[in-house]
């Protein structure tokens, strides 16, 4: 057996790690603009990506633009992202919407300060959990993924890169501030040790491609642009043939095709780690940062005797219910901590339904969640 | 190039035939021309099919990529020029058109117009002014000239109007043309020039919507707002000799800026190449 390389290790900030990890997974396009607490990702990308043959970093005039020349790059077949913060999220909605109903594949990673409106441009925040999942208008499905440490923040860009190929959709990264602006030591994975995911292009002759036609995954293959295959692209609701339709039956097929695409694939997209949650009498249910106060917190629950255990959500959405589910078979006490006024606990309490009992714990001012203040929580009961 | 052909038969050959006709626009719209405008020009260009994207906005305007068989998208309301630069960019090779309405380009689109100029991207622009915004029916745009009376001002526009060529131009565009409807071989020269030029061109497309701005300006027929562009329209030669006092109410068309400035993506390429031929020969 050939010797496994050794790992290359580096002492890394997390939003340094977003970009050792997009590049990674082959991000060859940054299109962005300036924003607190993300920039660092921008300035790193116009560092690497000139470096690279073919990369493109581009400082586009402001977040709609961004994600614009994003979604141009992505048809044009690039791994293509961008990052911001607040703010710059709302205004990048109208476009992630467009993503959407294209099934164009970018990454979108948003570290969250604390709001409304400017708000907090400096401290840690979670209060973009629900923008994430609702900000742009229409029903549509959508993923979003979390990291807790900078290691994460490598690992999880790779996933989301890969989510968006494989699944032809934007995938929102969310961090917080703590995770983005910690400096921890990280291993850079070697080729062949991380799996890199690219979408699937057609290989039937051009007029026999329909752009939107329904296949087993229900993710149509999808050529870059000028490379011989001609179509329409439309933010309107389309047939498979990508021409705008009010139809009903046509209507009732693209949404459900966007629909079922993601949510049968459940196993791949849910990710979570499960800490000794095997028998836990109280769960905490935590992302981000605060999941590592919750692992500090839960320890020292279990040496004092009480059993519990954390539920680290790593997607956020579509939310991880099955996972949740099992754990609400012996759960006496459902714990969810994050840094604002409760956006994931009301997905806990959905799912939940009344079986134990849900305490949060919330945070708006611009402080992290410490483990004392989770494990006072867990001593409750 | 085939011979002896007929303008109709060259249209022809671009239209989608698996697109359902007939289209939305109404019966005299003026888009319908500058869309075979720009077909013809694409055709003595002798650009093929699939190294053309048109990035479209949103409106009457925007609708009229999906009848054309190139590479087309159909964006947001404003963002075009944002789709197409992250398609230029990604691939310098195809040749990008931005097809706006004034709604489109001067009202929400004005930050991305000014940039996109600013930034010399290799796009070309092309900017369909009917004065209105036609495809919500009939509100003032930032090209409603003063004094007219639409949806949004019953009691006649306050504001100036924006004069696409003096943005474009201000901002930094490398070539500058405007054309009408009425006069459409001259729209097709600049319109072809405008395709082969490097750097972000701009060609401004007068074209009349008598359904929403005739009509409530006293151009109730297609015919009477043709009879008006005849009559606005001069070259800009002629203009620029006219005094003072008979240049009101007249409207130079022609071509106002043509530099040949590299653009955007060969400057950055360029830049990327030297530094990647650096690092090559063991340099930082
Ligand atoms: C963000 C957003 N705001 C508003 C609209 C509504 N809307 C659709 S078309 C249009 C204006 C079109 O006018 P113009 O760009 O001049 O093109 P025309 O229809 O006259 O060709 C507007 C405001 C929209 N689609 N999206
Ligand atoms: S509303 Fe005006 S711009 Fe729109 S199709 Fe009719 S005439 Fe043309």
């Amino acid at each position: 057996m050939p010797r496994r390389k050794k790992r290359t290790e580096i002492f890394a900030l997390g939003n340094e790690a977003v970009v050792q990890g997009a590049l990674l997974a082959g991000c060859s396009f940054y299109g962005g603009y300036p924003i607190t607490p993300s920039s660092e990702i921008m300035e790193i990308m116009a560092a690497s990506l000139p470096k690279i043959e073919g990369g493109v970093f581009m400082q586009m005039e402001d977040e709609i633009a961004s994600m614009g020349a994003v979604i141009g790059a992505s048809l044009s077949g690039r791994k293509a992202m961008t990052a911001t913060s607040g703010p710059g999220f709302s205004l990048m909605q109208e476009n992630l919407g467009y993503a959407v109903m294209a099934e164009t594949p970018l990454v979108l990673v948003n570290v969250m300060r604390g709001g409304p409106s400017t708000g907090l441009p400096t401290s840690p925040a979670q209060s973009d959990v629900q923008q994430a999942r609702w900000g742009t208008h229409g029903d549509h499905p959508i993923i979003v993924l979390s990291a807790s440490d900078v290691q994460e923040c490598l690992d999880m860009t790779i996933t989301a890169f890969n989510m968006a190929e494989k699944y032809r959709t934007p995938v929102i990264l969310l961090l917080d501030e703590v995770t983005a602006h910690t400096r921890e030591k990280i291993e850079i994975p070697n080729e062949g040790e991380y799996e890199v995911f690219s979408r699937t292009v057609p290989s039937m002759p051009p007029e026999w491609y329909r752009p939107y036609e329904e296949t087993v995954r229900g993710v149509p293959p999808m050529p870059p642009i000028g490379s011989g295959y001609r179509f329409h692209v439309t933010g309107l609701t389309h047939d498979r043939n990508g021409f705008p339709t009010q139809r009903p039956e046509e209507v009732v097929e693209l949404m459900d095709r966007i629909h079922r695409k993601i949510d049968q694939f459940f196993y791949d997209i849910q990710l979570v780690e499960e800490i000794m949650t095997d028998d836990c009498d109280v769960c905490v249910i935590a992302y981000g940062s605060v999941a590592r106060s919750a692992e500090l917190a839960v320890k020292q629950a279990r040496s004092h005797g009480v059993k519990a255990g954390l539920l680290k959500l790593m997607t956020l959405f579509p939310y991880p219910r099955r996972h949740t589910e099992k754990i609400l078979a012996h759960a006496k006490t459902l714990v969810v901590p994050e840094m604002n006024m409760g956006q994931m606990s009301r997905e806990v309490k959905r799912v939940n339904m009344g079986h134990a009992a849900v305490r949060t714990i919330n945070r708006v001012d611009g402080q992290i969640v410490t483990p004392s203040e989770i494990f006072k929580v867990i001593m409750q009961g | 190039m085939s011979k002896n052909i007929t303008g109709n038969e060259i249209i022809h050959q671009y239209l989608r035939h698996n697109k359902k006709f007939p289209h939305v626009l109404c019966a005299g719209c003026g888009h319908g021309i500058v869309l075979g405008t720009l077909i013809r020009s694409i055709h003595s260009l002798g650009i093929p099919k699939d190294d053309v994207v048109v990035v479209a906005g949103i409106g009457c305007s925007g609708r009229l990529a999906v009848y054309v068989d190139f590479n087309t998208v159909h964006t947001t309301h404003g963002r075009a020029l944002s789709f197409a630069t992250g398609i230029k960019m990604s691939n310098p090779k195809l040749h990008v058109i931005a097809l706006m309405g004034d709604g489109d380009a001067l009202s929400i689109g004005g930050n991305h117009l000014i940039h996109a100029a600013r930034r010399n991207i290799g796009v070309t622009a092309l900017i369909l002014n009917n004065s209105i915004y036609g495809m919500t029916g009939g509100q003032s745009s930032p090209a409603t000239p003063e004094g007219s009376t639409t949806m949004t001002n019953p009691y006649g526009q306050l504001d100036h109007s924006f004069d696409t060529v003096d943005l474009a131009k201000g901002a930094g565009a490398n070539y500058v043309a405007r054309g009408t409807v009425f006069h459409v071989n001259r729209l097709e020269t600049v319109m072809v020039e405008a395709l082969e030029r490097p750097g972000f061109s701009v060609v401004e497309a007068i074209t009349p919507c008598h359904t929403q701005y005739g009509r409530k300006n006293k151009y109730k027929t297609p015919v009477d707002m043709y009879k008006w562009l005849k009559s606005t329209a001069i070259t800009v030669e002629r203009y620029n000799e006219l005094p003072e006092e008979k240049r009101e109410g007249r409207m130079p068309i022609g071509v106002f800026v043509d530099r040949q400035q590299p653009g955007f993506e060969e400057r950055y390429y360029a830049m990327q190449d030297g530094f990647l031929k650096r690092s090559a020969r063991g340099g930082k």
